[in-house]
C-alpha cells in the first residue's frame, strides 16, 4: 500500500544553499493520527448529542451511558483529534522554520508517536470501564498520567532539542507558541494529577487537594488547558500555515510579541470564572473575571495578525478552500475569544453558567476555531507529505467547508437558543415569588434545539468523511509534485 | 549565532528582514484601537480591583471600597423573597388545609406554591399536572385509591405509602397465585369477573364462576368490596372503573391476582416544610376530582 510504503522514510529538503534531511515520517504518521481520531471525536459526539436529544440510546447499559460516553468524546476531541494535530504541526515547523532535522532522530520521534497513542488508548479504555478521577478534562487515572508525562518530557527535548540546533538566527513566532504550550500543558497536568494511588494495583487514586481548593486547582488546570492547548497551540498552526498558504508575510512581528506576551501572562489568571458565585472567595472570582476581561484584546492579537496577513490576498479565499477554512478558523477564534470575556462577567455568568450556551461557546471555540484550522493545515501537510503536487480534488475541500460551516451555525445558534432559554426559565419566577418551571419543563423545552445541534454534528462530522475520501485520493492517485518532495530539490539560490 | 539583519521592503512597507521557511514579517506597528482597547480593559479591571473584593494577603485580603460580598448579596434577596412570601406562609402555618380553601387570595398562593413543589418533586413519578403513568397513580381524575379528601390526601402525603414511616399507609394484597390459594384457571376466572365488571368480558361462564370466587369471604371483596366498588381506608382500588394501577388487560389483571406489584411513595415530611405540604395537598385536591 503506497500509503504505509512511504511512511517513516526521511527526506531531503532544500533550504537556503544546503540539504536538511527533515524527517517526514512520524509528521504522516501524526496526521493519520489526527484525521482518524478526528472522525472518533465527531462520531461520539454526534451519539452523545443524540443521547440528549433521545435518552433511550444510552441503551440501559453502563458502558454506553452519557457519563461515560462524555469524556470519551471530549479528551477524543480535544487530546486525540487536537493532541495529535498539535504534533504533527508542530514537528513539520519546528524543522522547517529552523532548518533542522528533529533532535533525538527517527527512533525517538515514533517513540514520541507511539506512547502518545497509547496515552490516548489507556485513557479512553478507562472511561468506558468507569474509571476515572472526575475531573472535567483530566480524568484519566494516575497510571496514565505518569505515561503521559514521560512522553511529555520526551516531546519537549525533540521539540527543544530541534530549536537550539537551528540554522536561523530568530525562533519563528510560531515556535513560541508551540513551546508556550508544551511548558504550560506540562505544568498544568502536574499540578492538577497530584494524587495518591490507593494502590499500586488499582486504578483509583485521591486527589491531594479537597474541597475549594481542589475546585480551583480543577478549573485553572480546565480553563488553561484550552488556553494553551487549544489557543497558544493552534495560533502556532495559525502563524506558520496562514502565512504559508496565502504566500504572504505576517502583518506584524510587533504585534505578534505583544500579544503574545500578554496572552501567556493573563491568560493563566482567568480559571476563576469557571467558579462564579461558588464556596471561593470573592476576591477570586473578582481576579478571574477581570483578568477574563483584560485577556480579550491578548486573544484578537492574534486575529488580526491572522486576518490582516490576508491583506492584499483576500482574493485568494475564492479560489482557494483550504485558506478559507484557515480565514473562517481565525473568524471563530476571534468570536469566541470575545465571548469568553463577555461569559466571564459576573452578571452575564449568572445567566449563562450551567446551560447550554457554555456548551456552544466551547463548541464555537473546538470546530469553528481548532477543528478549522486543523481541517486546514492537514490539506495544506498531506500533498507536501505525501509528493502530491496538490490536494486531489478542490471541490471537495470546498463541499467540506460549506457543509461544516452549516453544521457550526446550526450548533451553536441551537445552543445559543437553549441555553439563554434555559438560563431564563431556571430564574423565572411567577409573581407570587414561586418559581415558574420545574427542571423537568426546561430539559422538554430544550429538546427540539438538542435535535438541531445533532443535525449541526452529523453534518460536521460528513464534512470530516469527505475530507478522508479526498485525502485518501490525493495520497493514492494525486499527480506527484515536480520539483519538491520526495526528490531532492536543488539547492535554492 | 548571527543575529543582524537587513530591513528589507515587502511590496513597499518595511519588514523586519528575518525569513523562515520564505515566511516573513511586516514591521508594522501596533493598530492603535487594539492598544486602547486593551489599556482600557486594563483601566476597568483596576477600578473592579478597587471597589470590589479583590487581592489576597496572608490574613485575609482587600474587601473592596464599595463593601459588597456574594454571601450577603444572597442572604439578602433570600430575605427578600421570604418577607414578599411571608404575608401568605404565615397564614398557612397556622391554618388547616380546609381552612386555607375557604380564603379565596391564600388558596390562589397555595396553589400557585404547590405547583412549584409538585413540579419538583412529585411529576417524576406522577407525570407533569399529574397525569400519572402505569405503576403511578393519575393525580388528575376522581380516582383516589387512598381518599380524595383533603386530610387523606394530606396524611398520604405527610407519610407516604408503603414508606417506612411508622404513620405511614400500608395495605398488602395476597398473591393469590404464587401462594396457591387460588389455581390458575381461577384466577383467569376472577379476572374475567373483573372484566365483566367494567362490561368487556367476553366470556360469561368464565365470568359467573369468577363471581363466586370474588365473593367468597376471604378473597376479593372483603378488601375491594361488593362489585368491586373499592375500600379507600384500605387502599384497596375500585375495580368497576377502567382505571387500573398496573394495566387493565386480562393478562395484567391475571398477574396481578397472581403475584400483586405494590407501590411505595416516601414519606414527605421532613423532606418538605408543613407550609409546603399543605399547599401540594390543595394544588393535588384541585388537580382532578377532590373529595
Amino acid at each position: 500500500m503506497q500509503l504505509a510504503g512511504t511512511l517513516g522514510s526521511a527526506q531531503t529538503a532544500a533550504g537556503a544553499g544546503e540539504r536538511v534531511a527533515y524527517d517526514y515520517g512520524v509528521v504522516r504518521l501524526f496526521t493519520i493520527a489526527t484525521v482518524f481520531w478526528g472522525v472518533a471525536a465527531f462520531l461520539a459526539g454526534v451519539y452523545i448529542a443524540l443521547q440528549l436529544a433521545f435518552p433511550v440510546l444510552n441503551l440501559d447499559f453502563e458502558f454506553t451511558s452519557f457519563g461515560r460516553l462524555r469524556p470519551l468524546h471530549t479528551s477524543a476531541a480535544v487530546f486525540a483529534f487536537g493532541g495529535n494535530a498539535l504534533f504533527a504541526t508542530s514537528l513539520y515547523v519546528v524543522q522547517r522554520t529552523c532548518r533542522a532535522p528533529l533532535w533525538g532522530g527517527p527512533a525517538a520521534a515514533e517513540f514520541l508517536f507511539w506512547g502518545y497513542q497509547l496515552f490516548i488508548v489507556m485513557a479512553a479504555t478507562g472511561y468506558v470501564l468507569g474509571i476515572t478521577q472526575g475531573r472535567e478534562y483530566a480524568e484519566p487515572e494516575w497510571y496514565v498520567d505518569i505515561w503521559l508525562t514521560l512522553v511529555w518530557v520526551l516531546y519537549f527535548a525533540i521539540f527543544v532539542g530541534t530549536i537550539v540546533r537551528r540554522n536561523e538566527p530568530h525562533i519563528y513566532v510560531a515556535n513560541w507558541f508551540f513551546l508556550a504550550f508544551i511548558i504550560t500543558v506540562a505544568v498544568l497536568h502536574l499540578g492538577n494529577n497530584l494524587a495518591v494511588p490507593v494502590s499500586l494495583l488499582g486504578a483509583k487514586s485521591y486527589s491531594v487537594f479537597s474541597g475549594v481548593q481542589d475546585a480551583l486547582t480543577q478549573w485553572w488546570y480546565g480553563h488553561n488547558a484550552v488556553g494553551f492547548f487549544l489557543t497558544a497551540g493552534f495560533l502556532g498552526i495559525m502563524y506558520y500555515f496562514v502565512p504559508k498558504r496565502a504566500d504572504r508575510p505576517i502583518y506584524s512581528y510587533r504585534l505578534s510579541i505583544v500579544h503574545f506576551w500578554s496572552l501567556i501572562f493573563l491568560y493563566i489568571w482567568a480559571g476563576p470564572h469557571h467558579l462564579h458565585y461558588t464556596a471561593l472567595p470573592d476576591w477570586a472570582q473578582s481576579l478571574g473575571m477581570m483578568f477574563s476581561v483584560m485577556l480579550w484584546m491578548p486573544s484578537w492579537g492574534g486575529m488580526i495578525n491572522g486576518l490582516m496577513t490576508l491583506s492584499g490576498a483576500w482574493d485568494k479565499l475564492r479560489t482557494d478552500p483550504v485558506l478559507r477554512f484557515m480565514v473562517a478558523s481565525v473568524g471563530f477564534y476571534g468570536m469566541s475569544t470575545f465571548e469568553g470575556p463577555v461569559m466571564s462577567i459576573k452578571a452575564v455568568n449568572a445567566l449563562s453558567h450551567y446551560t447550554d450556551w457554555t456548551v456552544g461557546h466551547v463548541h464555537s471555540g473546538a470546530l469553528g476555531w481548532v477543528a478549522f484550522i486543523s481541517f486546514g493545515a492537514v490539506y495544506f501537510l498531506v500533498p507536501k507529505l505525501w509528493g502530491k503536487r496538490e490536494l486531489w480534488s478542490l471541490k471537495l475541500v470546498s463541499y467540506h467547508f460549506w457543509i461544516s460551516t452549516i453544521g457550526i451555525v446550526l450548533y451553536i445558534t441551537a445552543m445559543w437558543v437553549s441555553g439563554i432559554m434555559q438560563g431564563l426559565m431556571w430564574r423565572a419566577y411567577d409573581k407570587l415569588g414561586f418559581l415558574q418551571y420545574s427542571f423537568a419543563e426546561t430539559v422538554a423545552a430544550m429538546h427540539p434545539y438538542y435535535v438541531i445541534r445533532a443535525m449541526g454534528g452529523v453534518l460536521f462530522l460528513l464534512g470530516a468523511l469527505i475530507m478522508i475520501y479526498n485525502l485518501v485520493k490525493t495520497v493514492r492517485a494525486g499527480e506527484p509534485a515536480r520539483e519538491e518532495a520526495p526528490a531532492p530539490a536543488p539547492a535554492a539560490a | 549565532m548571527p543575529t543582524k539583519t537587513e530591513k528589507e521592503l515587502y511590496q513597499g512597507k518595511p519588514t523586519t528582514g528575518h525569513e523562515w521557511d520564505g515566511i516573513r514579517e511586516l514591521d508594522t506597528p501596533l493598530p492603535k484601537w487594539w492598544v486602547y482597547v486593551l489599556y482600557a480593559s486594563i483601566a476597568w479591571a483596576v477600578v473592579y480591583f478597587i471597589l470590589y473584593p479583590s487581592v489576597p494577603w496572608f490574613t485575609g485580603y482587600f474587601k473592596g471600597v464599595l463593601g459588597w460580598n456574594s454571601r450577603a448579596e444572597v442572604a439578602e434577596k433570600i430575605d427578600e423573597a421570604k418577607r414578599g412570601q411571608s404575608r401568605y406562609l404565615d397564614r398557612i402555618k397556622t391554618q388547616s388545609a380546609d381552612e386555607i380553601r375557604r380564603e379565596p387570595d391564600l388558596l390562589n398562593f397555595a396553589l400557585a406554591g404547590g405547583k412549584a413543589a409538585f413540579a419538583d418533586n412529585c411529576a417524576p413519578c406522577h407525570g407533569a399536572g399529574g397525569a400519572g403513568t402505569k405503576g403511578f397513580p393519575s393525580l388528575a381524575d376522581d380516582l383516589w385509591i387512598w381518599g380524595g379528601k383533603l386530610a387523606d390526601i394530606e396524611q398520604t402525603l405527610r407519610f407516604g405509602i408503603r414508606s417506612g414511616h411508622e404513620k405511614a399507609r400500608s395495605s398488602q394484597m395476597p398473591a393469590y397465585g404464587t401462594d396457591g390459594a387460588l389455581k390458575p384457571d381461577q384466577i383467569g376466572d376472577v379476572a374475567e369477573y373483573v372484566l365483566s365488571l367494567t362490561g368487556r368480558s367476553a366470556d360469561k361462564a368464565a365470568a359467573e364462576r369468577g363471581a363466586k370466587i370474588f365473593a367468597e369471604e376471604d378473597k376479593c371483596i372483603s378488601c375491594h368490596g361488593k362489585d368491586g366498588v373499592g375500600k379507600a381506608d384500605l387502599g384497596a382500588p375500585p375495580l368497576n372503573t377502567r382505571i387500573f394501577l398496573y394495566g387493565g388487560s386480562k393478562a395484567e389483571i391475571v398477574r396481578q391476582v397472581t403475584k400483586p406489584q405494590h407501590g411505595v411513595m416516601p414519606a414527605w415530611a421532613g423532606r418538605l416544610d408543613d407550609e409546603t405540604i399543605k399547599m401540594l395537598t390543595l394544588y393535588v385536591h384541585a388537580l382532578g376530582g377532590g373529595k
